[in-house]
């Protein structure tokens, strides 16, 4: 409820902005795309909605962490897929510095944790109970964790406290960073072979949902502050001892100028919000279905019209 | 007498040098064998000596770019850049921006390209240069391809014209040279991690900080190339110049660039490939086209595509570098007095004639204008089951899964431990040793600082870890490399066909290595240093194989004649003569794999270049450049070493 108030709230902020200032500018809209579907889909899904406005609208390929810096600068107009989890900490010190600002929140909530495909359940059936897995520890093993098991983290500069968790919890796991998402897929791909246990970092919504079944593991619920009050959490002397947030944000970052430049392109960016089923159907099309990713917006615009017609007016 | 007094004293300081190398390698290895007694100080430099470099430089950064302004003028000179480069995007692609007349039909480029190889080496190159396009355009990728043309065809020019006035500034003003030598040398070892984020603070994200990044990293061969090339113009063509009255300008115009003409070309065929080196990098700061399609096709494993824009890289790689290596060959030529203009420009004629032909077809056949996604011959699905089915085939996984579990618990890690275990003093000892057995205390004294330097940064540590994965992968590279490189230097049926599998590792963008040894090794080591040990192996190969080719008729004649066996042949005259050139390549192997070994951080690793990635998600300038710099003084270390000892070889051979 709160959250509809202060669409409407903006909304009509917006449309007072909009009769007093005139029409957007012929300059084009540069909205920065990244290297995975749903991304680059949305992204331009979007682009294609302000092209409907009139707008110009152009993309560009940067890194998902450094676009922050593009963004508080102007070069670029916009951020679609802010996730709490990968890319909070680049986002808050960009707030920090000044320049862009949280447009608007997604419907859509993001879950980053330990996962693992189906087949694993086979060497471990105790799953998806961490402390399940954690008996079966020696099915993961590799030689270079030697006998104890190896789970595969993220990138580090997603930034997670996966070593924390294992020593907080008293796992008998090694964390082996992978260095891309490629480098997670690509191992899961070699594991499918021969269906062999494995358990890594993941995140929904994503592609791999629909290429592999799977499951995220089950640790203790997340609560405020576990990760800085030792209190929280089922361990009174440490820190974090809990599995990460089930409902983490997806936000939508603009430039500050932005709201001047392109008064309504801007209202109807800050009332975008897409679901976990609209990102997923998204990436879909270019994962599954093999479309470029132009065609893939073209076609979810013609197919929810009923969604995006609305955020446009 | 004074000669021979010089070369007597010349003589002792030879005798004195490895003296003192071994002084220093016997302290480095009591240093070693000591390291249970030592106090901690002497074993890793204590967090309280490490100063805060990484505020300081970031300080600097934000000094020089607010302070001082200079992004007012990068950012001036990025937007006329951006001009230039949204003309040859509205040629190539049609991307909606002046003169707006763009794009041009795919069949007019492929039917210039074709005219211009006939042009430059026959028919063989006519069927090349034509042909890659034609693929281009059938596999459904023209559109990407333009994109990343649209860069290319802006940053090379514009890498050619500033390495050509500095080069020729270095060869008027040698003061100038010394000090921009040291400077490119800086600027080739950097790794690609911390051109990142200054191209896109300095030079605004997109075509423009790709094209930016591309031009700093292929910018250093053209400038050597000229220095070089102008340094040797002989001094009776010099004269003939100015007997003949030239001005300055006429005598640089019509004297010293011609003269020197070979090199120049070499220096224009070295920054277009390098510069098609960096397509898949620059992705990652805002290039468009192929690179950043292959980052997202790889992104969601698809394999087989991601192959097809692979095969498109090197096609367009080799295409230029063979119509280039051609115009280094071809030599002007000259006509008899009266033949009419049609006869001297005929090629060109055709060329335009091919041209406009093909845009008019176009307007009328859709297929000449552009192919769509359902006519083109993409098989990505089909490959992608290849290359599947091959990574999962039970022999072969077998064999990589012994392979991963004996290199990784009796090779990599134990090695690794122990070049940890070091006292970080026996390293810059022997580092030192190692300079001054080449090149007495001057060589010493630099690179001993250079890896002291790097202690005292306090990432020790990452920085052996990177060591380990560069040197582990060039032993390796050596191990396969130089065998082959012998046999195919020895067989003539062999060498071709070698040299063009070099040519295709090195040009095939090294990110698509990465999926697959992940694929058969996992993230761990072993895929980093297969990775790394694929883009090593080229340069060891093919300088060994250009090393024993060159060694002079003669002197192999002679060999037959006092009878030497082949395999004495081979032991005692042509690899001692090769082996100054073979260093060349070990040494570009080193500089290889230093690159590389960054890229890595792909896969999975715990050295510099996972913390160099760490530092893009927090945009900290100032530690970005400390690992950076970090990483090319090491590569430097070892450039010195090894091109000062090639250098003495040389001399002593008197080649």
């Amino acid at each position: 409820m709160r959250k509809i108030t202060t669409y409407l709230g903006s909304v009509a902020s917006v449309l007072v902005a909009a009769g007093a200032v005139q029409a957007d500018s012929s300059d084009p809209i540069i909205i920065p795309i990244h290297n995975w579907s749903s991304q680059i889909v949305m992204s331009n899904v979007v682009g294609q909605m302000f092209e409907t406005m009139g707008n110009h609208v152009e993309y560009v390929t940067t890194d998902s962490q450094a676009v922050y810096e593009s963004v508080r600068l102007g070069d670029v107009s916009l951020e679609l897929e802010v996730w709490e989890g990968a890319f909070g900490a680049s986002f808050r010190a960009a707030l920090e510095k000044g320049g862009l600002h949280d447009a608007g929140t997604h419907n859509a909530v993001t879950r980053e944790d330990w996962w693992y495909p189906m087949w694993t359940k086979e060497a471990c059936p105790g799953l998806p109970d961490w402390q399940a897995l954690n008996e079966c520890a020696a099915a993961f093993a590799t030689p270079e964790t030697g006998d104890k098991g190896r789970f595969l983290g993220g990138p580090v500069d997603w930034l997670k406290h996966d070593q924390e968790r294992v020593d907080a919890l008293g796992m008998n796991f090694v964390v082996v960073n992978a260095g891309s998402a490629a480098a997670l897929w690509a191992e899961i791909g070699a594991a499918e072979a021969e269906k062999k246990p494995i358990v890594l970092f993941n995140w929904t919504p994503n592609f791999a949902e629909a290429v592999w079944p799977g499951e995220f593991v089950n640790f203790p619920t997340w609560e405020e502050g576990c990760n800085e009050d030792a209190a929280v959490g089922p361990n009174p002397d440490v820190t974090y001892d809990c599995g990460n947030p089930a409902n983490g944000y997806l936000k939508i970052a603009a430039w500050d100028g932005m709201k001047e430049k392109w008064p309504d392109a801007y209202a109807a960016l800050t009332k975008i919000s897409f679901t976990n089923a609209q990102i997923a159907e998204m990436a879909k099309l270019v994962d599954v279905d093999e479309m470029e990713p132009e065609d893939a917006a073209a076609e979810w615009l013609a197919a929810n019209e009923s969604v995006w017609k609305p955020w446009v007016e | 007498m004074a000669m021979t007094d010089v070369s007597s004293d010349r003589r002792d300081r030879r005798l004195a040098a490895p003296r003192a190398a071994v002084i220093l390698l016997s302290l480095a290895l009591l240093l070693t064998l000591a390291k249970p007694l030592l106090p901690a100080f002497l074993t890793r430099v204590p967090d309280g000596a490490v100063l805060p470099y990484d505020l300081w430089m970031q300080s600097l950064f934000d000094f020089i770019k607010d302070d001082l302004g200079l992004i007012h003028v990068t950012r001036a000179i990025s937007a006329a850049l951006e001009w230039l480069l949204d003309i040859t995007a509205n040629l190539l692609y049609g991307k909606n921006r002046w003169p707006h007349v763009g794009p041009i039909p795919w069949s007019a480029v492929a039917a210039v390209a074709a005219v211009t190889g006939y042009a430059l080496g026959g028919a063989r190159m006519a069927v090349l240069a034509g042909g890659t396009f034609v693929w281009v355009a059938l596999i459904g990728q023209w559109d990407l391809a333009m994109q990343t043309m649209s860069v290319i065809a802006v940053a090379a020019p514009v890498a050619v014209l500033t390495g050509l006035l500095l080069g020729l500034a270095a060869w008027k003003f040698p003061r100038f040279e010394r000090a921009l030598m040291p400077f490119l040398a800086v600027l080739q070892t950097l790794p690609f991690f911390t051109y990142l984020l200054p191209a896109v603070i300095f030079f605004k994200v997109g075509p423009t900080a790709g094209c930016i990044a591309t031009v700093a990293y292929a910018i250093p061969p053209m400038v050597l190339m000229t220095t070089l090339g102008l340094k040797a113009v002989s001094d009776e063509v010099v004269e003939a110049g100015k007997m003949s009255g030239s001005t300055r300008w006429q005598m640089l115009r019509h004297v010293y660039i011609p003269s020197a003409r070979t090199e120049l070309l070499v220096g224009v065929n070295q920054v277009i490939m390098l510069s098609l080196a960096m397509v898949v990098l620059t992705a990652f700061i805002g290039m468009p086209g192929l690179g950043a399609k292959l980052l997202s096709l790889m992104n969601s494993l698809k394999l087989g595509r991601s192959f097809e824009i692979g095969v498109t890289i090197v096609l367009i790689a080799v295409t230029l570098d063979r119509c280039s290596k051609a115009w280094v060959i071809k030599q002007p030529q000259h006509f008899e007095r009266g033949t009419p203009w049609w006869k001297r420009n005929g090629l060109l004629l055709t060329g335009i004639g091919a041209f406009v032909a093909f845009v008019i077809l176009a307007q009328i056949v859709q297929v000449a204008d552009h192919i769509t996604r359902a006519q083109d011959l993409s098989m990505g699905a089909e490959i992608d089951d290849v290359i599947r089915a091959i990574l999962s085939n039970g022999v072969v996984t077998s064999i990589t899964e012994w392979l991963r579990w004996f290199l990784i618990t009796w090779v990599l890690i134990p090695f690794r431990n122990a070049l940890l275990w070091l006292p970080t003093p026996a390293v810059i000892l022997a580092i030192a040793a190692a300079g001054h057995a080449v090149g007495g205390w001057r060589s010493s004294l630099t690179a001993g600082a250079f890896f002291a330097i790097v202690a005292l940064t306090g990432w020790w540590d990452r920085s052996i870890i990177t060591l380990y994965a560069v040197i582990s992968a060039v032993i390796l590279a050596a191990m396969i490399g130089l065998p082959l490189g012998i046999l195919a230097a020895r067989r003539k049926k062999w060498a071709e066909p070698i040299l063009l599998v070099c040519d295709t590792a090195q040009t095939f963008p090294s990110f698509i290595y990465l999926i697959p040894a992940i694929m058969l090794f996992g993230v761990n080591d072993v895929s980093v240093v297969f990775a790394i040990f694929i883009f090593a192996t080229v340069p060891l190969m093919r300088y060994t194989i250009e090393g024993i080719r060159a060694v002079p008729e003669e002197l192999l004649e002679a060999a037959d004649m006092s009878g030497a066996t082949r395999r004495q042949k081979l032991v005692n005259v042509q690899l001692p003569l090769a082996l100054p050139t073979m260093a060349v390549g070990f040494n570009q192997a080193i500089m290889f794999a230093f690159f590389m070994v960054i890229i890595a951080a792909f896969i999975g690793t715990q050295d510099l270049g996972q913390e160099l990635q760490k530092t893009l998600a927090g945009n900290q300038l100032g530690k970005n450049f400390v690992l950076g710099i970090c990483v090319a003084l090491m590569a430097l270390s070892f450039d010195h070493i090894i091109m000062r000892w090639s250098a003495n070889q040389r001399r002593k051979l008197g080649v």
